[in-house]
């Protein structure tokens, strides 16, 4: 196993033309697990550590420009205000160490259907800026993720931000383990509010062979929104709407039976969680708040 | 009510002397562990040592129709590699209580991960590289994997030709040991019975999931020995079954215990010293094993998965008349110390109450599931877990409350057990029920403590952030248990102490040897305490742990502070006399006192037990040998159960605890936070209280994570381990272990060292059934299985 070591982003781009199969390695919180477990020997790792541009995040208007490499502990800690259901599925990805270490990029690059970070970049609207020696592109987060554990970079292409626009309207992010903590996700989901464009979108883990988007459920809730005048009154939701739109995500899921959940659980779990998140997103609407659930900063 | 908590025992040496028994000194390992800097057996290094990596049979169960070693032989930088045929001694296998394990698989391989063949070379990856090159042939054989499958017409016999001392008894070969008991007249004393309750439950297959993974260093010896580094429970165990598979006497074998990372019961079989020895004496080099986490999963035994049927009778008035159970144990492949676990199941399985007429049966049977063996609770934890849950169901039938229904029932000191063995030492089973249940209740509903956003830290689901207090419903549960301590049904059970005293620079000083394994329980500290206070010096060396002196037994079945505690104890005193006999024959005519007063050693001097200093104990030590004494200790002897009755005096010691769980479900996502685990556990004499509440603390949560996550999940249909990962092998992380406020009885029993009882275990038995009852309070749910998942809960 060779390992590259690019001094900057210029170079990692060209060492990456001229080994596409290099893997490359960040945080490595999910691929030295692959390599320890021995279920991967990349013929070369290619080290983004050094690659400046990777570690820091900006605004562009009214996104966030985020490099693929900022660790999720910084994401919880600055950007909280900004990306709020970003912020808070960062907060459950495994330990505090793992969260000094690992970043989107990697959730990104693994593209696993029970990455964290999926659901919250769904809902939101990502956008993945990829680059390689022959230009750059922006991927529309809907059309990431390619297959499980695929996704659709080019094999000379690096992920270099992720295009993040910052709330306008609360979000929030539920996952379901078998632990308090430090847990894989059996499935998650993720929903945003979007009070600029009167539109709602969400974002399922672990319940299909990719992240995926609840689309049948964001369709009727948009719609009932609008139809109810909901977004002018700030009325409480009727529970029938909101069972609706519980329904319509449990049925936007493919879920298997593996050892950490069942199809059936998952199905249901995700009901549950699309029921409560919008409850509580709308709460916060209705209030004109968004306030962080408390023990977030902590632990 | 006012109980007697606490007898005190008799302790006139050694009273005055700072950092002896009954306080709470901090363990020296302690700062080191967490820290990081202290030296596990997987941090051993030697010069020139090389590295031995095993090949693990992907089969359940297979028949292994050729080996092909010569590409892994041919890699450069390979050692050796060795399959069955190079084993060197007329014996092949081991085992701790039945020799049926062969070192190397024996044409045909009965488990998941069984070791088929071993390679050293110059790099651990090098090593791993060379044994994906061995090219096995396999022919896959039909599998057996629960007691229908195993007792079936057609079963394939796992271990033909069977010569064990159980071989005669058992119904079927793929049984290896049942142990029925009958006292009484169960199918008469029914007929009183006011109400039958039944009840078939499951308990899942736990792992120790201890951190340190076996590893250690084997060195060849001039000789023709071998050194052997490593960690392990029992040095003198392993030494004799490892011995004759290597074709050497026992002497030649020299082991030296090194850090130990916790154990369990799953460093009680051997894993990696057998064939970390066969490499080294191959190549004549240093060779060290050390697994990675999946291959630890593969590496020892785990708790026996069991299937329990109960039925009791009561009275409506709520007396227990009758009791009829029968217990399966999956022992897996191999034996391993299934016997002995069968035996505490049975005998244990009434537990902490009055039955007099009962008809019980547990087995232990052979399958293609993994092994399974000793894991702290040793049998009566499965018992536990579900006579526990019958104790709740006979409450409500006769609508009586929970805890007054089993204080009505409880046994106490002159009870009966099963087998007819008296219960001769305090049983305070009603009373440390009684202290659980008198604690005030954690408040409710603390997520919204500071008012606005919910502290999900607080809520089921904690930092996942599933509710913020939508269908979270709180329930509160009990449970009560009964664990032997030391090593039942006639087992020869010792511990051995060496103990010298001498001047050193003018002071005196005391060193303990033991071949004791210290597992993260804080025996080091204790026989330093125990040597403080029996011989009244401040300096004590305690001297690592090997072979060089005799056997301390294992660090096992809570009987290490008892056993080899008494060994120190026992030593000390006889230090201490010879250390009197010396002073009096150097210094007697100085003072009548030598002569004619009871003499006790104190804060380095020898004074009369009036407290008046008759001398330095450095004079008198100074220029003479050091006083040497090595001495076995032994419990007082038990006797095997009848292998038709079940009766006999078979254990030596109980120990109990009970606990009240409080939990909160989200019922929705059937997610559980255990809020508190209140538990009160009487330790006859806390040597050491910070260590035995700490002992209390982690046999509780051993106890809450198969209660409600820890399970290794096996696929029925093919034998294998389908999570041998801590990724999917979850165990509690600190949020989701609650706080634990421990109530500690000291009454005294008359038979031990100091009184003390073995600590160690007891909490685990009845922390899975208080958490169970609790959820079952919640959710008003029958659950029969654990660990409980949302599955379970959700009825999805």
């Amino acid at each position: 196993m060779d390992f590259l070591r690019p001094a900057g982003w210029a170079e990692a781009l060209a060492a990456k033309a001229e080994h596409p199969a290099a893997v490359p390695i960040a945080g490595g919180t999910d691929l030295m697990v692959e390599i320890n477990f021995d279920h991967r020997r990349p013929e070369y790792l290619l080290d983004l550590n050094r690659v400046a541009e990777l570690q820091e995040w900006g605004t562009d208007g009214g996104s966030v420009r985020l490099g693929a490499s900022v660790p999720y502990a910084r994401i919880v800690a600055e950007l909280r205000g900004a990306l709020p259901g970003l912020a808070r599925a960062a907060h459950t990805v495994a330990s505090p160490q793992i969260r000094n270490r690992g970043g989107v990029g990697g959730n990104l690059g693994t593209a696993s259907p029970a990455g964290d970070a999926h659901p919250a970049l769904l809902a939101a609207g990502a956008e993945v800026e990829v680059e390689s020696v022959r230009g750059s592109r922006r991927i529309p987060i809907d059309e990431f993720f390619t297959g499980v554990k695929r996704n659709a970079l080019a094999p000379d292409e690096l992920i270099k931000w992720v295009h993040v626009k910052k709330a306008t309207g609360p979000q929030e992010f539920s996952k379901v383990g078998t632990r308090n903590a430090m847990v894989i996700a059996v499935c998650a989901f993720g929903i945003a509010l979007h009070p600029d464009t009167r539109t709602v979108r969400t974002g399922i883990g672990s319940a299909a062979p990719t992240p995926v988007r609840a689309a049948a459920a964001e369709e009727f809730l948009t719609a009932a929104l609008a139809e109810g005048n909901f977004w002018d009154s700030g009325r409480t939701l009727p529970p029938a709407l909101a069972a609706q739109f519980a329904e319509l995500a449990a049925g936007a899921c493919n879920p298997i039976d593996d050892v950490r959940g069942s199809a059936r659980y998952r199905r249901h779990a995700v009901g549950v969680m699309a029921r409560r998140t919008l409850g509580w997103t709308w709460e916060s609407y209705r209030r004109g708040t968004a306030g962080p659930t408390r023990g977030e900063g902590a632990a | 009510m006012s109980e007697v908590t606490r007898i005190p025992t008799d302790l006139r040496q050694g009273s005055q002397t700072a950092g002896g028994i009954g306080e709470s000194k901090l363990r020296p390992d302690g700062t080191l562990k967490v820290t990081g800097e202290f030296a596990y057996s997987s941090d051993l290094w030697h010069e020139d040592m090389i590295w031995g990596h095993t090949l693990r049979s992907p089969h359940a169960h297979a028949e292994i129709v050729s080996v092909d070693t010569s590409a892994a032989l041919a890699q450069a930088g390979v050692y050796a590699v060795l399959t069955y045929d190079d084993l060197p001694a007329e014996q092949k296998n081991y085992g701790l209580e039945i020799a049926d394990t062969p070192a190397l698989a024996a044409g045909r391989v009965r488990h998941h991960g069984e070791p088929v063949a071993l390679v050293a070379a110059d790099h651990p990856e090098t090593a791993r590289r060379a044994a994906a090159k061995i090219r096995v042939e396999w022919r896959e054989l039909p599998l057996v994997t629960d007691e229908e499958s195993a007792l079936a017409p057609d079963a394939p016999v796992l271990h033909p030709g069977r010569t064990d001392g159980h071989a005669r008894h058992v119904p079927h070969p793929n049984v290896v040991h049942r142990q029925p008991i009958v006292r009484g007249d169960a199918a008469a004393a029914a007929l009183r019975a006011d109400h039958i309750v039944t009840g078939e439950y499951e308990f899942g297959m736990q792992d120790q999931a201890f951190l340190g993974p076996e590893s250690g260093l084997a060195v060849p010896a001039e000789d023709g020995g071998v050194d052997l580094y490593v960690a392990t429970q029992w040095l003198h165990a392993d030494r004799r079954q490892i011995a004759p598979v290597l074709g050497l006497p026992e002497d030649k074998v020299r082991m030296t215990l090194s850090g130990v990372g916790g154990a369990f019961g799953g460093r009680e079989d051997l894993s990696m010293q057998i064939h970390a020895c066969l490499l080294a004496l191959r190549t004549g080099k240093p060779v060290k094993m050390v697994y990675d986490r999946f291959e630890s999963f593969f590496g020892h035994v785990h708790r026996h998965p069991a299937r329990i049927r109960y039925e009791h009778g009561v009275t409506a008035d709520g007396r227990i008349t009758h009791a009829r159970c029968r217990i399966v144990l999956d022992g897996g492949a191999y034996a391993s110390s299934t016997p002995a676990v069968v035996g505490n199941a049975a005998s244990l399985s009434m537990g902490p109450y009055v039955v007099e007429d009962v008809e019980i049966e547990a087995v232990g049977l052979y399958t293609n599931n993994p092994p399974c063996g000793a894991m702290r609770g040793f049998g009566a934890v499965q018992a536990c877990f579900a006579y526990e849950a019958q104790m709740d169901r006979l409450a409500a039938a006769v609508g009586m409350d929970p805890v007054a229904f089993r204080q009505l029932n409880a046994m106490s000191q002159g009870s009966r057990l099963p087998t007819g063995q008296q219960v001769d030492s305090p049983a305070p089973v009603a009373e440390i029920l009684r202290r659980v249940q008198a604690r005030p209740l954690p408040p409710e509903r603390q997520w919204e403590s500071a008012g606005g956003a919910a502290d999900v830290r607080a809520l089921p689901g904690g930092l996942s952030n599933t509710t913020h207090g939508e269908d979270v419903v709180r329930g509160v549960g009990y449970a009560v248990g009964i664990k032997n301590v030391g090593f039942s049904e006639g087992f020869d059970d010792f511990s051995t102490a060496r103990v010298r005293l001498e001047a050193a620079g003018g002071e005196p000083v005391a060193t303990v040897h033991t071949a004791a394994a210290e597992v993260g329980q804080g025996g080091v500290t204790v026989q330093a305490q125990i040597a403080r206070t029996e011989l009244g010096v401040a300096q004590v060396v305690i001297a690592p742990a090997d072979t060089r002196v005799g056997s301390a037994g294992s660090t096992s079945a809570s009987r290490q502070t008892y056993m080899t505690g008494g060994a120190v104890r026992n030593a000390c005193a006889a230090v201490r006399e010879q250390v009197l006999a010396l002073g009096r024959r150097k210094l007697g005519t100085y003072h009548p006192a030598w002569a004619t007063a009871e003499l006790l050693l104190e804060g380095g001097k020898v004074v009369t037990d009036r407290g008046e200093v008759l001398a330095d104990l450095a004079d008198v030590l100074d220029g003479e040998p050091p006083v040497d004494v090595e001495l076995p200790f032994r419990h007082r002897p038990t006797e095997p159960f009848d292998i038709e009755t079940g009766q006999g005096f078979g254990h030596v010691q109980y120990s109990f605890a009970a606990h009240r769980a409080v939990v909160e479900v989200d019922t929705a996502l059937g997610l559980v936070k255990v809020v508190e685990l209140a538990c009160a556990q009487d330790v006859g004499k806390a040597l050491n209280p910070l260590s035995v509440v700490g002992q209390i603390q982690g046999g509780t949560t051993q106890g809450l994570g198969v209660a409600v996550m820890e399970e290794i999940v096996v696929d029925p249909a093919t034998a294998r381990v389908r999570n041998p990962s801590f990724t999917d092998y979850l165990i509690p992380t600190i949020l989701d272990t609650p706080a634990i406020p421990v109530d500690v009885l000291e009454l005294a029993d008359p038979h031990a060292p100091y009184g003390l009882r073995g600590v160690g275990e007891a909490s685990t038995l009845s922390a899975t059934p208080a958490v169970l009852a609790a959820i079952r309070q919640a959710t008003g749910l029958a659950l029969t299985r654990t660990p409980v998942r949302p599955e379970h809960l959700t009825g999805t």
